[in-house]
């Protein structure tokens, strides 16, 4: 449609322009131009994930081989079950996912319940406290480190998954509250009041009206806290040191130190990583997308 | 639907609404208290023993005691490995983050030219953010290899001379840098929300004038942009300084420190030498920084932010 408004401009204004010169010429080279930058920015970002495909399904010999050889002749599969063999990533897998479980249910139950008060309750000082715990996405992990991890060995807590659990239950971050905040301040207002009348209490609104209206918002922030659990380092690094309770990221690193430049086996080791990952973004690829642009345009 | 709930709206009796209200303000500070606890357990409070634990010599072994501001002298006096990794670090995120910026927002420019396969495109440029950072590492780390690499390989196939990216002091934190970029997915996806935002009119304007594609970028998506570009620039600046696990998985801050990251160097300080004074007083530091650059973004926000009367 826009092509055709524009097509008449040109003929009201410019009615002698060559073809060469005229507005759907450039058109079709902007368009060539963009298609081409596209392909080649899709080439190159994709680029690494099949190179990581790609030596996972390769022996050490075609691995070395030179010049590099793109598809593998034969396919191995064999580095899949070794790299399980040699280490024991199904318990990792476990104790991630047993991790996973208390952070992401203490993230979404009490981001929603807090971000609830600050969204649609009303009370004096509300918005400057809000105000004043925002501050906190700025503050650098460093910062809280030390004094964290002296006083969880103090109450005797190194070596369990409670400092990487612990915390998601008071608040569940203030990003995830930040966000879930704009989403309930977006839902209509009637609707308590509807709920008021009926003498329903604010518990009773948030679960009844506000969290069946909030399914995508809750999925989106369950999503991010599953993804930033999965992928903490520090954390796991710091607080687990009895190898039988590592995580994958942990498990990942060690299995590196122990098997440099077995590449085949590290490839397929860190596919098996990526892989929970990656179903669960192509499962839900929409929340991934709506939850980021939400805290980019009203950030 | 909504038609009926105005008509109940109106129909509230006051003194059931009052009382309503009043217990309102007491549910909405049950509500917030876990994270108001949250805030006091796991931010101001450790963010204040920090700065105690700073002016203390606490290790691991023996015994503590307040030593003034020795650590600091200590720190910016006669440190050189906390002078190598701020200089590693700053240069990181001031080369990094302006560069994924740039790719960032040239990406998502490249999507909104209404193409066809957006959703396609987008899948692929944001995949390789959902990577797990240590796993990323592990692909990137292979990559980089000088003997057997896609890297090298690359550069040998256009006829260009071999790198030891990662293994040399003077291309690995470029190497890093590079690789920062491939996680650019986010940021793409928030420069694209920034861009639907932007009205059609003020395009048609600059057509009008007859302006083209780059009096179009300068005259009206950037500045329009510009707020995005604000979040975008300290969110990544933040994330830059404390850059770790790469430095830890890939190069072990090698070769000789040149990627010794100031994250890696506290790590080290705390957990392996088990310094917790010292180290608390680098955190101290690494805040500081942060805050100043942070203020000095936003204080001079006003001159380059350009807010819209949207609001």
């Amino acid at each position: 449609m826009a092509t055709t408004s524009r097509g008449t401009t040109d003929t009201v204004y410019q009615p002698k322009r060559s073809f060469f010169r005229s507005r759907r010429f450039r058109h079709r080279i902007a368009q060539a131009i963009t298609y081409t930058l596209l392909l080649i920015g899709s080439f190159v970002m994709l680029l690494p994930l099949v190179w990581l495909v790609r030596s996972s399904f390769m022996s050490l010999d075609q691995i070395f081989a030179f010049p590099p050889e793109w598809i593998p002749e034969p396919w191995v599969w064999q580095n899949y079950p070794d790299a399980l063999d040699v280490a024991p990533f199904a318990r990792y897998f476990l104790n991630t996912m047993v991790i996973e479980f208390f952070v992401v249910t203490g993230t979404v139950v009490s981001a929603t319940i807090s971000a609830y008060g600050f969204a649609r309750l009303r009370w004096k000082g509300r918005d400057q406290v809000f105000a004043v715990l925002m501050t906190t996405m700025m503050l650098p992990g460093a910062v809280t480190l030390i004094p964290a991890f002296i006083i969880w060995s103090e109450l005797g807590f190194v070596n369990t998954i409670v400092p990487l659990t612990a915390p998601a239950w008071f608040g569940g971050g203030m990003f995830n509250i930040f966000l879930l905040r704009q989403f309930f301040r977006g839902l209509p207002r009637d609707l308590d009041e509807a709920a008021v009348l009926d003498g329903a209490s604010p518990l009773r609104i948030l679960w009844d009206v506000i969290i069946p209206l909030s399914r995508p918002a809750l999925i989106t922030v369950g999503i991010f806290s599953f993804l930033t659990t999965w992928n903490d380092f520090l954390g796991p690094l710091i607080y687990l040191n009895d190898s039988r309770k590592y995580t994958l990221a942990i498990g990942l690193s060690q299995f590196k130190g122990q098997y440099t430049s077995e590449w085949g086996l590290l490839m397929a080791a860190s596919t098996l990583v990526i892989l929970p990952v990656l179903i669960l973004f192509f499962v839900a690829q929409r929340y991934f997308v709506e939850g980021i642009a939400l805290t980019g345009i009203k950030g | 639907m909504s038609s009926t709930a105005d008509l109940q709206t109106a129909t509230v009796p006051t003194r059931k609404r009052r009382r309503w209200i009043s217990s309102e303000a007491m549910w909405g500070l049950i509500c917030v208290s876990p994270a108001i606890l949250g805030f006091l357990l796991w931010d101001i409070g450790p963010m204040i023993a920090s700065i105690v634990l700073s002016f203390s010599d606490w290790s691991v072994t023996g015994t503590t005691s307040w030593i003034g501001t020795e650590n600091f002298q200590r720190l910016f006096g006669d440190d050189a490995l906390f002078r190598q990794s701020a200089q590693v670090t700053l240069t990181y995120a001031f080369v990094s983050v302006p560069l994924q910026i740039i790719v960032a927002m040239a990406l998502a420019l490249l999507l909104n030219e209404k193409v066809k396969g957006l959703p396609i495109f987008r899948t692929i440029f944001y995949v390789p953010s959902t990577v797990p950072l240590i796993a990323s590492s592990m692909i990137w780390l292979w990559m980089y290899n000088p003997d057997f690499g896609l890297f090298n390989a690359v550069l040998n196939f256009f006829g260009l001379p071999e790198q030891q990216w990662i293994f040399s002091s003077d291309t690995v934190v470029l190497s890093l840098i590079i690789m920062s970029l491939w996680s650019i997915g986010p940021m793409m996806i928030i420069f694209l929300a920034g861009l639907t935002a932007i009205p059609q009119h003020l395009y048609d304007a600059v057509s009008v004038d007859g302006g083209n594609v780059f009096n179009r970028l300068w005259t009206v998506t950037i500045p329009m942009l510009t707020p995005t570009i604000l979040f975008n620039l300290v969110l990544s600046v933040i994330t830059s300084l404390q850059t770790f696990t790469q430095a830890y998985v890939m190069t072990d801050g090698g070769p000789g420190n040149a990627s010794l990251f100031y994250g890696l160097y506290l790590y080290r300080t705390a957990f392996q030498q088990g310094e917790f004074g010292y180290a608390a007083s680098l955190a101290v530091v690494q805040f500081a920084v942060i805050v100043v650059l942070s203020l000095l973004v936003f204080r001079t926000s006003s001159r380059w932010v350009h807010y819209g009367g949207d609001t």
